[in-house]
């Protein structure tokens, strides 16, 4: 459905991308993961036809370097920052946008009311909140009904609850059957959304995952700090130890475990299977 | 190319100009002074009150070679500068839309931002006379000479979208527009006046190099349009009419146009290889 070929970009001496070759299946939902300047935005801008590059970008066989109108009009793009005209109320900016892809401007209104901006219509798209214009780009991304969405870095300037709320959207908007290529540096991110993982390094495809053994193959650990009784931190420290874990003790008060991502209950359960009590635990 | 992508996007600009409050300023500017220049167009002959539609559009040259060619500069320079620096170009780029039907689209939308302008003003002062002045004399001057102004606006118009396809912040687009606007209007009189005089520039030159200026072709065309010769602007007006005779005001006319489709042509050439978005 949407495949990069020897993707390289330069800018002057700088490779942003070097030689990026992928395929994203219809339905599949790839993340680009990793550091900034690792690439990621740069590839996505390509293929919206924003750079120029070497190599080839096809949307369901389409060349987006020759036909970038009729690959962009299946493409549905929410961009890292959010550029929109401040003084236009929210409906005439879903309306001027679905007049532009050609839809209904009733579609404007469903999709307004698919985001949750159901009675924001007419206020100023300035005066929404960073949350809120983040919906909206996504209800302007799914004006025409794309099949694939295009995200970059998609919550990164949301609070937590914000984020939260976003992801169960674009989570619906995945179970409705769209294809999904997005860029993150965010893990929970990844694990909602992503069904693979590109990895990115210094423009260079370093390799690729199934989403869930993303953590894992980079290697990612936790901490998780436990608060119990100092009489019962040496018996706790003993308990953790033979079961594999470096623990250290935390100023009499407590102990700090380290843990592989995704076993970070695990220990919790060792110390309550050897019933000693904790009292609270937090993690890093 | 869709003409309706071009005309959803004209309409877009045309609504942002008119919100534009230094186009808003312009505006009130305009008819302001061009309603005072009626009125103050029969001073010279000793009548108080209003002037004929030929009088006034005389004493309208010479705002409209002020005050047009500023407004059209300014708003062409922000134009395409003012969205990249705040990234609403790209994003728009990234819709199923080219770059020639955008360009297209906001050169149109503020093409007709400024005929609106230049409607009012002209309107407004020519309804007052009409109504109050001493009669329609020659209104046909006055009707061309708005069709010059707008041609004239086109033209820098044209300057001013070169000069934002060039520039990724709009402050320095229009601080370049502004200083474009002072070299036309000082190169249209007192530079070349200088010149001529410093270096003893010959006649013929002396009338091709007044048409590397806009402003000056906009001027003679304006003048032959009321009174069909150019005996007012000395030696260089009577060499141009009788080195082109009645093909003078094509000649103008041509070099009008041109300087509304060579810097709009350069302009979308730029806009089509941007790379930098």
């Amino acid at each position: 459905m949407l495949t990069f070929i020897h993707l390289t970009k330069r800018f002057g001496k700088f490779t942003a991308v070097d030689d990026l070759s992928f395929e994203v299946r219809p339905q599949e939902a790839v993340a680009l993961w990793g550091p900034n300047g690792a690439g990621k935005t740069t590839a996505i801008k390509c293929l919206l036809g924003l750079l120029s590059y070497e190599g080839r970008i096809e949307v369901n066989g389409l060349d987006a370097a020759k036909a970038g109108k009729a690959v962009r009009r299946q493409l549905g793009y929410v961009p890292q920052e959010l550029s929109f005209y401040d003084d236009m109320s929210t409906l005439d900016m879903a309306e001027f946008y679905a007049r532009l892809k050609k839809v209904s401007v009733a579609r404007a209104q469903e999709v307004i009311a698919q985001v949750g901006l159901a009675g924001h219509e007419r206020k100023p798209v300035g005066a929404l909140s960073g949350g809120m214009k983040q919906r909206l780009a996504l209800g302007l991304a799914l004006l025409a009904d794309p099949p694939i969405l295009v995200l970059d870095e998609p919550t990164s300037n949301l609070d937590a609850a914000a984020r939260e709320q976003f992801l169960r959207l674009l989570g619906e908007v995945k179970a409705a059957g769209k294809t999904i290529l997005f860029t993150s540096h965010r893990l929970e991110e990844i694990e909602h959304l992503g069904d693979r993982v590109l990895v990115l390094g210094d423009g260079r495809l370093q390799f690729i995952c199934p989403a869930e053994e993303l953590p894992a193959r980079l290697g990612l650990r936790a901490t998780v700090k436990v608060r119990l009784a100092a009489a019962a931190i040496p018996a706790a420290l003993d308990v953790l130890h033979a079961g594999g874990y470096t623990a250290t003790a935390k100023n009499g008060a407590g102990l700090r475990i380290d843990v592989p991502h995704g076993e970070k209950a695990r220990p919790l359960h060792l110390l309550s299977q050897a019933d000693i009590l904790i009292d609270d635990f937090e993690i890093e | 190319m869709s003409l309706q992508i071009i005309l959803i996007i004209a309409q877009k600009e045309l609504r942002d100009a008119l919100r534009n409050r230094w186009f808003l300023l312009y505006t009130i500017a305009f008819v302001a002074l061009s309603l005072a220049f009626s009125y103050l167009a029969l001073a010279g002959a000793g009548i108080v009150g209003f002037a004929g539609f030929g009088r006034t559009a005389a004493s309208l040259i010479n705002l409209v070679l002020l005050i047009i060619p500023l407004m059209a500069l300014t708003v062409g320079a922000q134009s395409l500068a003012g969205e990249q620096e705040k990234s609403t170009l790209s994003y728009l780029l990234a819709q199923p839309v080219s770059r020639v039907e955008i360009f297209l689209g906001k050169y149109l939308g503020l093409a007709l931002s400024l005929l609106a302008s230049l409607t009012l003003g002209f309107g407004i002062s020519g309804v007052v006379i009409a109504l109050g002045g001493a009669g329609a004399v020659d209104p046909l001057a006055y009707v061309l000479l708005v069709g010059l102004a707008f041609l004239l606006s086109l033209t820098m118009l044209s300057v001013g979208l070169l000069v934002s396809a060039f520039t990724r912040k709009a402050s320095v687009a229009v601080g370049i527009g502004l200083f474009l606007w002072l070299l036309f209007v000082f190169f249209g009189d007192l530079g070349m006046m200088g010149t001529a005089m410093a270096l003893r520039v010959p006649i013929a030159n002396l009338f091709l190099l007044s048409l590397s200026n806009p402003l000056q072709v906009f001027k003679m065309m304006a003048i032959l349009d009321i009174q069909s010769t150019l005996d007012i602007l000395g030696p260089a007006g009577l060499y141009a009419m009788r080195k082109y005779g009645d093909g003078l005001y094509s000649l103008l006319l041509g070099v009008l146009l041109l300087w509304i489709l060579l810097p709009g042509l350069l302009a979308y050439a730029r806009l089509a290889a941007k790379n930098d978005f």
